[in-house]
């Protein structure tokens, strides 16, 4: 027996409270940031992922709050994302008790804050998320919660990211999110088998198969999901345990 | 009276540490310092670390810790953690940098040529993840802890002792290492017990308890 395969639940937070939309859009509130971080790690969650999504500065400071309290009762590792625009965020959300912090849009506005921020804080918390979408034969990777193109190579950037120093890379499929349709599985695939470093396949979980599939088909070293998990369609347990049925292997 | 100092030389996250201890042993003082009259006074020492080797090197040099160091692994209960573990041997492929050289032995990355599953699928690396840890030889910071449970790793790099008879704990990323080393009033761990759940919070409260003896 060797390495577990892990199920990261995710949270977005907005406003201090977990919320979920489809598309980022019709968001519908999901509960308490602790009360759902707590109830996740007692069902045996690999790690809590935490994405900021509030839109204006004004409450950006909650979300250290929420993790401070986590921190301090979940003993388990933490990623935040959402908003993080230099080295400074990156140092206050590991203070925080953030043990990864994801980069997104300004990974592409700025590649060298994750060069920065691996160099300063090691490559191990740093984890750069890539939302990429379909468009003609290729994956294009898109900024700005999916709203706006770049032009970008989705497996080329992942790449260039890892040479830059990400740990771990964050695969979420925009076409794919929210839909419970399954995760996009050649797109992990293409990225997995492009760099050395463990991939999250994130975007479009709506049964527990989809998670076999990310691993098995999609090459993920670990699989996130949020709305299967949040409105008690399924606990974090139920997932590991088919997954295990199925021939992975999970912590339980 | 410092029961717990928590070794601060700027690398990584000694929130989560502190946050673990304190969670564990409530009442107790926990402190995170870089001064080395901190380390002194307490009556246990936590070596943690995170990120590349040679800066880390670096950092405890520049805080002046490094004999505080070596003196607090030679007579009071300590536990290493991740690079706190690789930095008391003598050298690491990682920036071809020295360690403190309390315990012979090298840290080695994982070689490519190896990263290769049961199955034929490729292991990334960082190890990354729970892996189980099979305990080598019964140790009071085992208690009631099961053989083969997991904990969480990151890391690229592992430790070669020289002396085989150190180690503790191994896991199997293909290949079998040396995850968990001890002698006498050292246990030094690769994997992160702060964020390793139960298992973990167990594993710092048998530290808390351990009287620093085999």
């Amino acid at each position: 027996m060797s390495l577990a395969k892990r199920i990261i639940p995710c949270l977005d937070v907005t406003d201090g409270r977990v919320v979920k939309g489809v598309n980022f859009l019709e968001l519908r509130d999901a509960g308490d940031p602790v009360e759902i971080a707590k109830r996740y790690d007692d069902q045996g969650a690999d790690e809590l992922t935490f994405l900021d999504i509030t839109a204006s500065s004004d409450n950006r400071g909650l979300i250290l709050n929420i993790i401070e309290q986590v921190a301090s009762q979940v003993f388990i590792p933490l990623t935040v994302g959402g908003g993080v625009r230099e080295v400074e965020d990156v140092r206050r959300l590991l203070n925080a008790g953030a043990d990864k912090v994801s980069i997104n849009t300004s990974a592409v506005t700025n590649p060298q804050l994750v060069a920065d921020a691996a160099g300063r804080f090691g490559s191990q918390c740093i984890v750069v998320a890539i939302d990429a979408k379909q468009v003609g034969d290729h994956w294009e990777v898109f900024t700005h919660g999916g709203r706006k193109a770049t032009g970008l190579d989705a497996v080329e950037w992942a790449k260039k990211m890892v040479e830059l120093g990400a740990g771990e890379l964050l695969v979420t499929s925009m076409d794919r999110d929210g839909t419970k349709i399954g995760f996009n599985l050649p797109l992990n695939r293409a990225i997995s088998d492009a760099v050395s470093v463990p991939i999250i396949a994130s975007g479009g979980v709506g049964n527990l198969l989809h998670l076999v599939e990310g691993v098995q088909e999609g090459g993920a070293d670990a699989v996130l999901a949020a709305s299967i998990f949040h409105y008690g369609e399924f606990t974090v347990r139920q997932a590991k345990e088919y997954m295990r049925d199925h021939g992975i292997e999970v912590r339980l | 009276m410092i029961d717990i100092a928590v070794v601060d030389y700027g690398m990584g996250n000694l929130r989560s540490v502190s946050k673990a201890l304190e969670h564990v042993a409530p009442g107790k003082r926990v402190i995170v310092s870089s001064d080395p009259a901190d380390i002194a006074a307490a009556e246990r020492v936590v070596f943690p670390g995170q990120g590349a080797m040679p800066d880390c090197v670096r950092e405890l040099d520049a805080r002046g810790l490094r004999q505080a160091v070596i003196s607090a692994a030679a007579d009071k209960p300590f536990l290493g953690i991740c690079i706190g573990l690789q930095l008391l041997f003598d050298h690491s492929e990682e920036g071809n940098a020295a360690g403190l050289s309390i315990l012979p032995g090298n840290v080695k990355r994982f070689a490519d040529a190896d990263m290769v599953d049961a199955h034929g699928a490729r292991l990334k690396v960082p190890h990354m993840g729970w892996n189980e840890v099979y305990q080598s030889r019964p140790h009071p910071m085992w208690n009631d802890i099961a053989d083969g449970e997991r904990f969480y790793y990151v890391h690229s790099y592992y430790v070669v002792p020289e002396d085989a008879g150190v180690e503790v704990g191994y896991s199997e990323y293909p290949k079998r290492f040396t995850s968990c080393i001890a002698r006498d009033n050292i246990f030094a761990v690769q994997f992160h017990p702060e964020k390793s759940q139960h298992a973990g919070l167990k594993l710092l409260s048998n530290f808390i308890a351990w009287d620093g003896r085999p």
